[in-house]
């Protein structure tokens, strides 16, 4: 015990995070070199010193297309991710994840209003977005609240009919839209990062980067919020306030996803996981893990999502559901046993 | 002297049912106070308003001569920590872990400890006879030894009043005199005040300096074990026959359960299908 306890913790923060850079850089690196108009690694360096025509070609497909798309990549993961982390400690159910509450899906049905009203996509879409993900959080909360026994099950079930009913409206909606815009929408909602530049990117770090700092100012928090309501408010925690700043952070992040690369689901659930599993339960690891983990992550399956068709590419939602959606029932099982 | 917990005239009430009514006493600093009361009689809800986990309608609650409005929650960590009667494992923390959340009111936000924190967690866990599972995670230990954990968390809280709600209810004989010798200990060694709410009135009457008997939200009696322990008061508040002696064990009264009149239940060759 004499052992430092303290400066532990902290080492341990930074030499988990610093193996996680490393992984997030060798995948941003990866997602550079690779993609339809071929690379490899050779290509990153041909293209910091173009020698010829096609040299400076491949560097502007480096630098001015995949770069800004590897950049969203990592952001939206480190969102989505630690977004889902957050509502499994506040929820205190370990399958809780804002796409599978619905929380995606509302902020996707504000996002095509306000793509239909023709507004910009920043600030306009983002706040219909954030709007419509609100709306939802107070609805799947206020259908899950009321003394119930197998309360962890409602809110699941409450999310699952929530998510439904989005998804009907969001039909209803592109019905409604018989433009070229259709296929755009559709593409969107999928999870799409394609068409990514630096001007978004520069906006989601705006919107994001200060949400992972309030997160993580909370992380010692959540972990004392796991022991249950009576233990953590007698232990000095303001839990309603806490709540409320730390669910609407995290709506906020996931509309802010949602309404640029529209909707990737179930990142919010696998990173957190496969990190809790390796790392523990405390928060403190757990936040700064996500947000580089889940980077990388995203960042590998959207490449996937480039390089798997032949031709032209899928949206990186696709992948994220194939890998995660299996993933969610086995670990429905698992919790259920 | 000031008394550790002053209540007067507390009101509780949840959806129109009044739960706790006109609830006054005092617990003087040091002593060990058992609530006791049937089922459904406002212990567990008393508790939770000693503890500031609920807010009371009406009255007043003072700690240490000062209401308990008027402290801030860190500041009521400090002087008060709470024993909860199920123990949450779904979380793989390590008993070590565990037991440095509870030096949370003293530490910044990211909960950062320093050598002294480490100290008192050490001791702490010495203290209630878990150390020597100081690395293990909390789901490998058996609910007496997490009982202690959390013990020991409280404990690390460093405060003057410890409230414990049914800590012995699920736990094995030995585990159950553990639990109450610790409280004993703290109490006579550290001058703690503890609170607890128990079902269990043999170890309230051996262990109580004074019981406080609840029935359906108001006070029947409060007093020493010798007083609040006699046959027709808890004939009356429980409903059911008993007997009271003197324990082998000392000057308390012991508390004997009879079985229930022939006649007052059906006979099991009544009961249709057995």
């Amino acid at each position: 015990m004499n052992a430092n306890l303290t400066s532990a913790l902290i080492k341990r923060i930074f030499t988990v995070s610093f193996i996680l850079l490393l992984l997030l850089f060798f995948a941003m690196v990866l997602g550079l070199s690779e993609g339809s108009t071929g690379g490899g690694f050779s290509a990153i360096w041909r293209s910091l010193n173009p020698s010829n025509a096609d040299d400076a070609m491949l560097a502007s497909i480096i630098w001015k297309i995949r770069l800004p798309r590897v950049l969203v990549a990592a952001l939206v993961g480190a969102a989505l991710s630690s977004g889902g982390l957050v509502f499994q400690a506040l929820l205190k159910n370990p399958l809780a994840e804002p796409y599978i509450l619905g929380i995606s899906g509302g902020a996707a049905i504000g996002a095509i209003i306000g793509i239909l009203l023709g507004l910009s996509r920043f600030p306009g879409v983002n706040l219909t977005a954030f709007s419509g993900s609100i709306t939802t959080l107070l609805l799947i909360l206020l259908m899950a609240s009321g003394k119930s026994i197998l309360i962890k099950d409602a809110l699941l079930l409450s999310g699952v009919m929530v998510n439904a009913f989005c998804s009907a409206v969001i039909m209803f909606l592109i019905s409604l839209t018989q433009d070229a815009r259709l296929h755009n929408i559709m593409f969107w909602l999928m999870g799409d990062l394609s068409s990514s530049d630096l001007h978004q990117v520069g906006i989601l770090s705006i919107l994001l980067l200060p949400c992972f700092v309030v997160i993580f100012r909370y992380s010692n928090i959540m972990n004392i919020l796991l022991l249950g309501d009576e233990l953590a408010l007698t232990m000095g925690i303001h839990i309603k306030r806490v709540t409320l700043i730390l669910l609407t952070t995290t709506t906020f992040m996931i509309s802010a996803t949602v309404s640029h690369c529209g909707l990737i689901g179930f990142v919010g659930l696998v990173i957190p996981h496969l990190l809790r599993m390796i790392l523990g339960p405390d928060h403190r690891i757990l936040v700064p893990a996500c947000l580089l983990g889940g980077g990388a992550y995203m960042v590998f399956c959207d490449l996937l999502a480039r390089v798997l068709p032949a031709q032209g590419e899928m949206p990186a939602g696709v992948i994220t559901a194939l890998i995660g959606a299996p993933l969610f029932i086995i670990l429905l099982k698992k919790t259920a046993s | 002297m000031t008394p550790a917990i002053d209540v007067k005239n507390i009101y509780f009430s949840y959806k129109k049912e009044i739960v706790l009514a006109d609830i006054s006493f005092s617990i003087e600093k040091g002593r060990f106070f058992v609530i006791i009361g049937p089922n459904g009689s406002g212990k567990t809800t008393l508790m939770k308003m000693l503890s500031g986990v609920e807010k009371f309608k009406k009255g007043k609650l003072k700690l240490f001569g000062r209401s308990i409005r008027r402290h801030a929650r860190k500041e009521l960590a400090r002087q008060m920590a709470f024993v909860p009667q199920t123990i949450p494992t779904d979380f793989p923390f390590t008993v070590t872990e565990l037991v440095l959340m509870g030096r949370t009111p003293y530490l910044g936000v990211l909960g950062v400890h320093g050598e002294k924190d480490r100290d008192i967690a050490e001791k702490a866990m010495q203290f209630t006879g878990i150390a020597h599972h100081s690395q293990k995670k909390l789901n490998q230990l058996s609910g007496g030894e997490r009982q202690r954990v959390f013990i020991a968390r409280a404990i690390c809280q460093e405060p003057d009043i410890i409230l414990l709600d049914e800590p012995t209810a699920s736990l094995d004989l030995a585990h159950q005199i553990n639990v109450m010798s610790l409280m004993e200990k703290l109490k006579k060694e550290k001058g703690l005040t503890i609170v607890m709410v128990s079902h269990d009135l043999n170890l309230a009457s051996m262990y109580g300096d004074d019981l406080l008997l609840l029935k359906n939200g108001t006070i029947v009696k409060m007093g020493s074990p010798r007083d609040v322990l006699t046959e027709s008061i808890l004939k009356k508040t429980y409903g059911c026959e008993l007997i009271i002696d003197q324990s082998p064990m000392g000057d308390f009264p012991r508390v004997t359960l009879v079985p229930g009149k022939r006649g007052t239940i059906l006979k099991v060759k009544d009961i249709p299908g057995i």
